[in-house]
């Protein structure tokens, strides 16, 4: 990266990270939690990212692993007395590496269209038990539970305010997002992203192509699911709906719409359909997705750069 | 427990009827993807939008039904009507993909299929609209009255099925499809249009969904989401059974169907369908390639 072009990278960043964190001081409720929810459903469209834009697997499964994620933080704030939030992470995390290994140790053998089915068929058999498992998973109702206090053991404890869950999303987001960056460009992220250009080509090489594919399903599990616990902490509840494949498409529109293989496009994307969906539930009411999906099946064919496509080089930098 | 008391204690009678409805899904099953594989094969496009093509069969069904009475008639124009509808749809948004990574067509194809369950949600309301079955008669089938319809959906659907199969094999377009298939540069090179062959096999993959929706219309209600079901176990079908292999994907729809109806005289249907997951599990650990087709050399 050129000098210069780091510190415009750098500038922009701190710009755009600002404004974030000064939002909830200045807009109101409702706009406050519109732009935490982007914020979150952002985080899981950049994990989904580092499979689609990084390794060239496109993953119809991602509601599975932001579903355990929430499914994850649902029971340790419901087991567990008082509520912990870090243990309700710890909890959402292990629940998505779980079905993380499971999912990547079966779809990482098949490529392209295959694995692509292949993850939604599986995101589809947690749906089924959770949706039939009244007794654990509270079945169709999904479980609610209340919000843990912000706390560092021995220091301090707080409930949570509209303003500090706000900050709170933030900070995960954007240490996701710097980890994630730094993985991307680590010899791991080259491997992956040789992987995407030409597999047969890194198996050649030598390197072992099906391992590297079933750590980026994991690493990619992870951050979904925590985003799934972001959203279970922002709503107080789990539900099947989460885990349904529609959240796993919805993830990929969001890639699209704002670009794979950029990290923060997916985020873009993300804000712009859900300011779509906004902008058209006023006319539309709950047929919203009739237009979404006229202007998401023409951006795939007229911008399948995405909208932030045109700074990739840059933004890899 | 004696040999004898565990033959007396399997439900013989159940499991011939099982059977029955078994295969008589499994050739529903099996119709729907035949087209899937078809266009699969023919163009590297995974129609996520093959569900709702299915619905949009199924109300069409239900709505020349109301207007018109005559099932065959609402038969003929569901599949006519969504025919055309996949060659608009095919032309539109699939044609400019040619070429592209198959992976677009899978983004584009879900984004059709949203739109057309929304606007069937919009147009017809979330409430479960039934076609009538041509005619009620039953025969006794053991404890049961069996509705003679069902037999003549696995009949019809085998027919259709059949008659696909022969169009292909010896049919002048059907011969301009296989060709494509198998190499599409070639296949341009001998004079063929190779985008209007695959327009074709879109429609009538569509036409296929359409019309085992209006069939399997009378069984299940329609409803905006139910192409949703039937897609997932298309595509489990398609997994299995090797894709684009059209024989693989019609004996694993009704292999799957079986298991699936053996299962349930056990457990819940809803229970039953995690059936065909696990046959998809084993199937990507022991033969990835699929069940049906000849091991790959």
């Amino acid at each position: 990266m050129s000098k210069r072009s780091a510190t415009v990278y750098w500038t922009g960043f701190s710009i755009i990270l600002a404004l974030l964190i000064v939002a909830p001081l200045v807009l109101p409720e409702f706009w406050r939690r519109f732009v935490t929810e982007i914020l979150i459903w952002g985080l899981l469209a950049m994990s989904s990212d580092i499979l689609i834009g990084y390794t060239g697997m496109v993953s119809f499964g991602h509601s599975a692993f932001f579903g355990l994620g929430m499914y994850g933080a649902a029971a340790a704030l419901l087991m567990v007395r008082p509520p912990n939030l870090w243990l309700a992470i710890v909890y959402g995390l292990i629940g998505s590496a779980a079905v993380g290994l499971f999912v990547a140790y079966f779809s990482t053998r098949l490529r392209d269209i295959y694995f692509a089915i292949t993850t939604l068929i599986f995101s589809q058999i947690f749906y089924v038990i959770i949706f039939t498992w009244t007794e654990v998973t509270g079945g169709e109702n999904g479980l609610s539970f209340r919000r843990p206090p912000l706390a560092v053991p021995g220091l301090f404890s707080v409930p949570f305010s509209p303003e500090t869950l706000h900050w709170f999303v933030l900070a995960v987001v954007t240490a996701s997002y710097l980890i994630l960056r730094r993985i991307t460009q680590s010899p791991f992220g080259m491997v992956l992203q040789s992987i995407r250009e030409n597999e047969a080509r890194t198996r050649a090489i030598g390197y072992a192509v099906e391992r590297y594919k079933i750590v980026a399903v994991m690493l990619s599990a992870l951050f979904a699911g925590l985003a799934g616990v972001l959203y279970a902490l922002q709503n107080r509840f789990a539900a099947p709906d989460f885990v349904y494949f529609l959240v796993s498409g919805e993830t990929v529109i969001f890639n699209v719409m704002g670009g794979i293989g950029t990290l923060v496009g997916p985020i873009v994307g993300a804000g712009f359909f859900l300011l779509l969906r906004e902008a058209f539930s006023r006319f539309f009411t709950e047929y919203y997705l009739i237009p979404v999906g006229v202007i998401f099946i023409a951006m795939v064919i007229f911008l399948p750069q995405g909208l932030l496509g045109f700074m990739r080089r840059w933004l890899n930098q | 427990m004696g040999i004898e008391q565990i033959l007396a204690a399997i439900p013989w009678e159940t499991i011939i009827i099982q059977t029955v409805n078994g295969i008589v899904t499994g050739m529903i099953l099996a119709l729907i993807a035949s087209g899937l594989t078809l266009i699969f094969g023919i163009m590297d496009v995974v129609n996520f939008a093959h569900g709702e093509l299915f619905m949009l069969g199924a109300y069409i069904g239900v709505v020349v039904m109301a207007t018109s009475g005559n099932f065959w008639l609402a038969l003929i124009i569901a599949t006519l009507v969504v025919a055309l509808l996949g060659a608009a749809l095919q032309i539109t948004t699939l044609r400019p993909l040619l070429g592209r990574d198959p992976l677009t067509t899978i983004l584009a194809t879900f984004g059709i299929s949203l739109v057309l369950q929304n606007y069937a949600l919009w147009q017809f309301g979330p409430v479960a609209r039934k076609i009538q079955e041509p005619f009620t008669g039953y025969f006794t089938l053991f404890y049961l009255e069996y509705p003679w319809y069902r037999l003549l959906i696995a009949a019809l659907s085998a027919a259709i099925i059949g008659a696909f199969w022969l169009f292909l094999k010896y049919g002048k377009y059907g011969i301009w499809i296989r060709a494509t298939t198998q190499d599409r540069v070639m296949a341009q090179a001998m004079g063929i249009p190779v985008p209007w062959v695959h327009t074709g096999a879109f429609a009538i993959g569509a036409g296929m969904a359409a019309a085992s929706g209006v069939l399997f219309g009378p069984l299940v209600a329609a409803m905006p989401a139910m192409g949703v079901d039937w897609i997932l176990k298309a595509f489990i079908v398609v997994v299995v059974g090797g894709m684009g292999s059209l024989g693989g994907s019609i004996a694993a729809s009704i292999f799957i169907s079986l298991l699936e109806a053996y299962a349930s005289i056990w457990v819940s249907p809803a229970q039953a369908g995690i059936v065909s997951f696990v046959v998809l599990i084993l199937t990507l650990l022991f033969r990835p390639t699929g069940l049906f087709v000849p091991t790959p050399k």
